[in-house]
């Protein structure tokens, strides 16, 4: 019986074997292939890379199968492994105006310059099962159109000429790294949206939507959504120039919201901004709307006291790796403290008792 | 959002030259630097490590790493054990005071591959002991470190959540919120409602979690031979005791401190000293009272003490 509350080696190892085994599933089934997740799964794969913040498709496929598809744990995988990974240097910022597009709408207009883009998107299939999947069905190539040569301007900049949307200061300040320096608040815009970027999807959906519902609502439209590929590059100091080292898929939005003035600023619109790797738009939608929320003070706007609006609140809360750590956690063992309160409460239920005889006798 | 991470091509992931450039004591079949934590990240905590010696009870913060197990299984811990790891070190990993736990058998075993160093299960053999939840029976000596995993930081937090708010209160040493919080208790309950994660003060400046140990181990925490650290790794915080300073449980003078442990003794050694774990036999709701700490047990066991359900001890190493 004693023996039987302890854990031990063999236990975890066991653990271990019969995990792996769970794993692979039935062997009558092929072994899914990493090449499979990544090319079909790639939403999941995005989403990996984006709160794990770290971009590379094979491994999120390695981490999406090692993690029997649960996301965040395979988040966590990538978080672990990226941490260990050595800083070469840092790279320029990216350039989304010239980005080659896949993707690219805009609410707030028409037609815009460049065209509206659907892309591959869900926005208009009807959710019906297509069992054509589910038997193998192979569906056939896409058609095929020109792509844009030029460069595809923000829809937002043509506000900005008639000096009808706020301008965001432009600014060279080294930005902060949330992944090398403890988290201080109040946290700058950049520290906030690292923090957003790397924040689950879920909880950002939630906060996004609590907005729109008049949860310190700040009347956002898409501006513009984009998705589609972006230079990444680095500047050589041996060489006097920047060289372009690769391409990373990422999702930008910018929302345009209402804004009514303030003592000093008069009526314009002003932005929410979101970017994450990979196809995400949900994820970057909600981070636009959490991020105008957050700016209510540069914007002299009032306080609410709206969760989305609290800068403590949500970048304490926004990690789902620390979130999910700290939920689970309460898991592990915790006898010594319970054993602690037990013998509190017995403490506390002797001295009642008494009282209460006490006051019986009287 | 300039910061973009620069990844070494899907060729390098193999390279263990980019994990290790310069440490000894390898282990190549896992690659990764001694102890896991590259250099740098070492620096960077051994830094806020001085500062909090230096300061009491102060929380330092730091830029906690993600670690190979989960935030809240003791990160905190295992990067500030990481950080003053040396190859002669030896290690011993406790959780509710035992050693053989599932997380302490973890934690040990991991600094075993990556960092190659002896453990041990004896308290007075260890020069570094990490802990969850536990101070050891055994008095601590000169040179030993003792690493608390410690899950929030804060004393004030279920007083004030608000970081922001409670920084002010410790710069101003602004303590009346937690003397009211610990009277109301004595008012509604007659005793301080609280048996673990009792708050302490330390050297008379800074009001500290000491992790959720039982307050029973709070007077060890009091001119303690060892040095103690305290990390939090979720919540970036490390803070630390230095050898022999004054640690206090806050309490009033007509209701003073009390340590509070099981009555009676042990069942398998018979201490009567020890914190005492309750562990349910069957379903009448027998009950039998052992040791918590397993190391302090066994050795007094070994030493020919006697509970009065000993011979249980016996069959669990047959």
């Amino acid at each position: 019986m004693y023996v039987a509350v302890k854990g031990g080696e063999h236990a975890i190892a066991n653990a271990h074997q019969w995990l792996g085994e769970i794993r692979r599933g039935d062997t009558l089934f092929d072994a899914l292939s990493l090449d499979q997740i990544r090319e079909q799964l790639a939403l999941s794969v995005a989403r990996v890379m984006a709160e794990g913040s770290l971009y590379d498709p094979d491994l999120a496929a390695l981490a999406i199968k090692q993690a029997r598809g649960d996301l965040i744990e395979a988040i966590f995988l990538i978080r672990a492994y990226r941490t260990t990974l050595p800083r070469l240097g840092y790279a320029l910022p990216v350039d989304t105006s010239s980005m080659r597009c896949i993707r690219r709408i805009s609410a707030t207009f028409k037609d815009i310059p460049g065209g509206q883009i659907l892309g591959p998107t869900f926005d208009y299939t009807h959710r019906l099962l297509d069992f054509r999947l589910a038997a193998d069905g192979e569906i056939g190539a896409a058609s095929k159109a020109e792509a844009l040569s030029e460069d595809v301007p923000h829809i937002l900049e043509l506000l900005n000429r008639d000096d009808l949307i706020q301008e965001e200061e432009l600014t060279n300040a080294e930005p902060g790294d949330l992944t090398r320096e403890p988290l201080a608040l109040p946290a700058s815009r950049a520290v906030r949206l690292q923090a957003l970027a790397r924040g689950d999807e879920g909880f950002l959906l939630g906060l996004g939507y609590s907005t729109q519902r008049g949860y310190a609502r700040n009347h956002a439209f898409v501006g513009e959504l984009r998705i589609g590929m972006v230079a990444v590059e680095i500047m050589i100091p041996e060489l006097g120039f920047a060289i372009e080292i690769g391409e990373v898929e990422v999702t930008e939005c910018e929302t345009v919201n209402q804004f009514q003035g303030s003592k000093t600023e008069p009526p314009q619109f002003t932005r929410g901004y979101g970017l994450t790797f990979g196809q995400q738009e949900r994820k970057t939608i909600a981070m636009a709307l959490v991020d105008r929320a957050l700016r209510w003070r540069e914007l002299g706007e009032d306080d609410l006291g709206a969760a989305a609006q609290d800068e403590e609140f949500v970048l304490s809360h926004c990690d789902n790796i620390q979130a999910t750590g700290f939920v689970e956690h309460i898991k592990l063992p915790h006898y010594v403290d319970f054993q602690s309160e037990l013998e509190l409460v017995r403490q506390m239920r002797r001295d009642a008792a008494t009282r209460q005889r006490r006051q019986q006798d009287d | 959002m300039t910061e973009q991470i620069i990844t070494p091509s899907a060729n390098d992931k193999n390279d263990t030259t980019t994990h290790n450039p310069e440490t000894h004591n390898f282990d190549a079949t896992d690659s990764y630097n001694f102890a896991y934590l590259d250099e740098q990240t070492k620096r960077m905590i051994r830094r806020a490590l001085l500062k909090a010696l230096a300061i009491p009870g102060y929380q330092v913060p730091f830029a906690s790493r993600e670690m190979p197990m989960p935030y809240g299984w003791g990160t905190g811990g295992v990067q500030v054990t990481a950080a003053c790891l040396t190859p002669d070190d030896c290690v011993k990993v406790i959780d509710q005071g035992a050693d053989d736990t599932t997380n302490a058998v973890s934690i040990r075993s991991f600094f075993a591959r990556t960092a190659g160093v002896r453990t041990t299960e004896a308290t007075d053999e260890a020069s570094l002991i990490q802990t969850r939840h536990r101070i050891p029976e055994t008095e601590l000596t000169e040179g030993q470190l003792l690493v608390y995993q410690v899950p929030i930081p804060e004393p004030l937090r279920f007083l004030e959540p608000r970081e922001t708010e409670t920084r002010k209160m410790h710069a101003l040493s602004e303590y009346g919120l937690m003397h009211v919080k610990l009277y109301e208790d004595i008012s509604q309950h007659g005793h301080i409602a609280t048996a673990y994660a009792y708050p302490v003060n330390v050297e008379g400046r800074y009001v500290m979690d000491p992790s959720p140990i039982p307050k029973f181990d709070n007077p060890k925490m009091s001119d303690c031979a060892a040095i103690q650290l305290f990390g939090a790794g979720r919540e970036q915080r490390i803070y630390a005791i230095p050898p022999y300073s004054h640690v206090k449980s806050l309490d009033f003078e007509d209701y003073p401190f009390d340590r509070l442990r099981a009555p009676g003794a042990c069942a398998l050694c018979g201490a009567d000293d020890s914190y005492l774990d309750e562990v349910i036999m069957d379903d009448q709701g027998t009950r039998m009272y052992v040791c918590s700490d397993t190391d302090y047990c066994s050795t007094r066991h070994e030493r020919g003490h006697v509970g009065d359900q000993s011979d249980l001890f016996d069959s669990e190493e047959g």
